[in-house]
């Protein structure tokens, strides 16, 4: 890398900043400080802005950088990894978006909390969604330190450091300042920057290869030396039958786990109506299933044109295929219009970071203030304002998250979000789906749902070969290995569910059938919600 | 102390708006009345929404509801599974070429990418017409009902 890419690619990125903070002075400039309006935005942003916002939260440094990496290495496996993304969303759109914006307000511990005993299924939702935020974050924060040495070629411990510092103090400022509104128009801007750069990328693509997409793939397929099987299944998990249930773990916790993600399901209270909700939605998989159609041919593309070896020896885990195959199709590392590319592709990569991780915040102090704090204060204390206890609870969780980044820097990114989403699938999916369409559900049922999908994903994690018993797990050491796969979903998603029905049963309380008559008029048609 | 949360406005104003049935009729009721009150109320609106819930034209809205999205949940996610499992055990099968580069895999693939696009857009419409407008009706006289009990809540 020269010194041109780095000093472009900051300029870029510094304009980023400068923009961002802009809109969030503007936008905070007569702000009330109400709860409305810090986690919701005011409820007042149309379907389109939403659609895009939605996207912006959801197309993470994972899918930008990471999937199309995955493509140009392990050819058609990767391509699996972006089906399970995308057909999650019909699962939003069905059950979750429009439900979930007539039952709640800020959180999805609303949505539950309505028709049970308040406190304890609050406390546990809101455990939860920290929990999976907090997963999340940390991907994030890993992302962007590796991202960091990886683009600007500092790769001494102290740069990493300070870069993952970085994200997470303008994290804290937007957030805090600008709430819900400036974390939206952040992600307006960044998923416009974002579809930009990838149709200008595809494009060129497609003028190298005289649009003639057959032609890419059989390059693609001969430059990697495997031939055919690089378009077929089976190279990353072919194998033994640990590997492919990997798979299958991982490929359900991804089509369930999106459902369940506390930032994607905030995202609905920002519209005014579950008719709004729907159209935000909709507009989004428009959005999310363009960019990974256009994803999959960048990552034919990068095999193609950059090849797999260069590949390997910028980044083992092909992380840098996109700003790589930017660098090529503008012309090469020493001209004008390949520095100039790849600059914008590595400056709309921080900017994806910095708007996820701003994202996820946001949606985790609204778990801690309105859930967390809310249930857990001494019912005589001072009651101090829920926003303020937020914007605390942002400063906390970024320090947590710059923390635990620093630790888990040497963490695989893409496996740390399969993971947040499998923690989302066992724990917040089950007690959702239950408390809309379930007549009998109870507290008791409520709460085990979540705690018996919570508890055993996170344990069989410390139980996997990722923490300990094989030469790349965190503690390579020791051996307290006891359950063979990388992702828990396939074991723990069925928990959630079973835990969720044996509380239910098992409880002597009677279902209150008033309450479950006005979640389901008020889930269905709106009525009394805010 | 002042809420700005303009929900809490409405419940707080409400009570002073009702029409003294509980015999508190006075425009600022005592904190424990007003407590009495609100659980009063909040029994009489369970039963409004039970009421709507047993309705018919509520009963048709939900019938809608489910009828598409249980049947569209089962198939996307048949296909889905259906796809995973078989490029995990069988990738053979997904290796067979189609035309030219492409195979069975990369079919299915998109297949996927063009099922969830037209249950996207199957679902959209069907939501606009089938159940958007009788949704709204239902949502108007749930708040008339609640709004008569509460006293301007929602």
């Amino acid at each position: 890398m020269t010194g041109n890419h780095q000093t472009l690619a900051l300029l870029l990125f510094s304009a980023f900043i400068a923009v961002t903070l802009g809109i969030t002075t503007w936008v905070s400039r007569n702000r009330h400080g109400s709860e409305e309006e810090f986690y919701a935005g005011g409820r007042l942003f149309s379907p389109m802005e939403n659609g895009f916002a939605i996207s912006g939260d959801y197309l993470s440094a994972a899918s930008f950088l990471g999937v199309t990496g995955l493509i140009a290495l392990f050819g058609y496996d990767g391509l699996l990894y972006v089906v399970g993304f995308f057909v999650a969303w019909l699962m939003v759109l069905f059950l979750v978006a429009e439900l979930v914006r007539n039952c709640g307000r800020f959180t999805l511990a609303d949505v539950v909390a309505a028709r049970m005993s308040e406190r304890p299924v609050r406390i546990a939702a809101g455990t939860s969604s920290v929990t999976v935020s907090v997963l999340y974050l940390v991907a994030q924060m890993v992302g962007a330190g590796s991202l960091v040495s990886l683009l600007l070629g500092g790769t001494s411990p102290a740069a990493r450091a300070w870069t993952v510092i970085g994200v997470g103090a303008l994290m804290v400022i937007y957030v805090s300042m600008g709430g819900m509104r400036a974390t939206t128009w952040i992600q307006i801007v960044k998923a416009v920057l974002m579809m930009s750069g990838t149709i200008a990328l595809t494009v060129l693509t497609l003028v190298r290869f005289h649009g003639n997409l057959n032609h890419l793939l059989l390059t693609a397929a001969a430059r990697s030396g495997r031939g055919a099987a690089f378009l077929a299944p089976g190279l990353k998990y072919g194998g033994d039958w640990t590997a492919r249930f990997d798979f299958i773990s991982l490929g359900l916790a991804l089509v369930l786990g999106t459902a369940g993600l506390p930032h994607i399901l905030s995202r609905f209270y920002t519209v005014p109506t579950a008719r709004a909700a729907r159209r935000s939605v909709v507009w989004s998989i428009g959005l999310i299933g363009a960019f990974y159609l256009m994803t999959i041919i960048l990552g034919f593309a990068a095999a193609a044109v950059v090849g797999p070896d260069t590949l390997r020896k910028s980044n083992e885990a092909g992380n840098t295929a996109v700003p790589l195959l930017a660098l090529d199709l503008g012309g090469g590392a020493d001209s004008t219009g390949g520095t100039v590319l790849f600059a914008i592709v590595a400056a709309v990569a921080f900017a994806t970071i910095l708007a996820v991780v701003a994202g996820i915040t946001l949606a985790s102090s609204a778990s801690v203030a309105h859930d967390l704090y809310a249930s857990l204060r001494r019912p005589n204390a001072k009651p101090r304002s829920e926003v303020a206890v937020a914007r605390v609870a942002a400063v906390g969780i970024g320090v947590a998250a710059i923390g635990l980044g620093l630790v888990a820097r040497n963490l695989n990114v893409a496996f740390l979000v399969g993971l947040a989403f499998a923690v989302a699938a066992s724990a917040n999916l089950p007690v959702l789906l239950y408390s809309l369409f379930w007549r009998g559900f109870t507290t008791r049922g409520a709460v085990w749902a979540v705690y018996g999908g919570l508890i055993p994903a996170l344990a069989l994690v410390l139980l996997s070969p990722v923490v300990s018993g094989s030469p790349e797990s965190l503690f390579p050491g020791v051996d307290f290995q006891f359950f063979p796969l990388q992702n828990p979903g396939l074991v723990s998603i069925p928990l959630g569910f079973l835990a969720g029905w044996l509380g239910t049963v098992t409880s002597t309380e009677v279902p209150d059938e008033a309450k479950h008559a006005e979640t389901e008029v008020r889930a269905l048609t709106g009525a009394g919600a805010v | 102390m002042r809420y700005h949360d303009p929900w809490y406005d409405a419940l707080a104003s409400g009570w002073g708006e009702t029409d003294g049935t509980d015999g508190t009729g006075g425009p600022a009721p005592e904190v424990p009345a007003a407590r009495r009150e609100d659980a009063d109320h909040a029994v009489r609106a369970g039963d409004v929404y039970l009421e709507v819930q047993r309705s018919a034209a509520f009963q048709e809205v939900r019938g809608r509801y489910l009828r598409f999205v249980v049947p569209a949940t089962v198939v996307f996610f048949t296909w889905y599974v259906a796809y995973v499992v078989t490029a995990t055990t069988a990738p053979g099968f997904m290796a067979r070429p189609v035309a030219g580069a492409v195979n069975v895999g990369m079919v299915a693939g998109l297949g996927q990418f063009l099922t969830t696009f037209l249950l996207t857009w199957a679902y959209a419409r069907h939501a606009r017409l089938r159940r958007d407008r009788a949704a709204l009706e239902l949502r108007w006289d749930t708040q008339e009902l609640t709004r008569g009990i509460r006293g301007g809540t929602s």
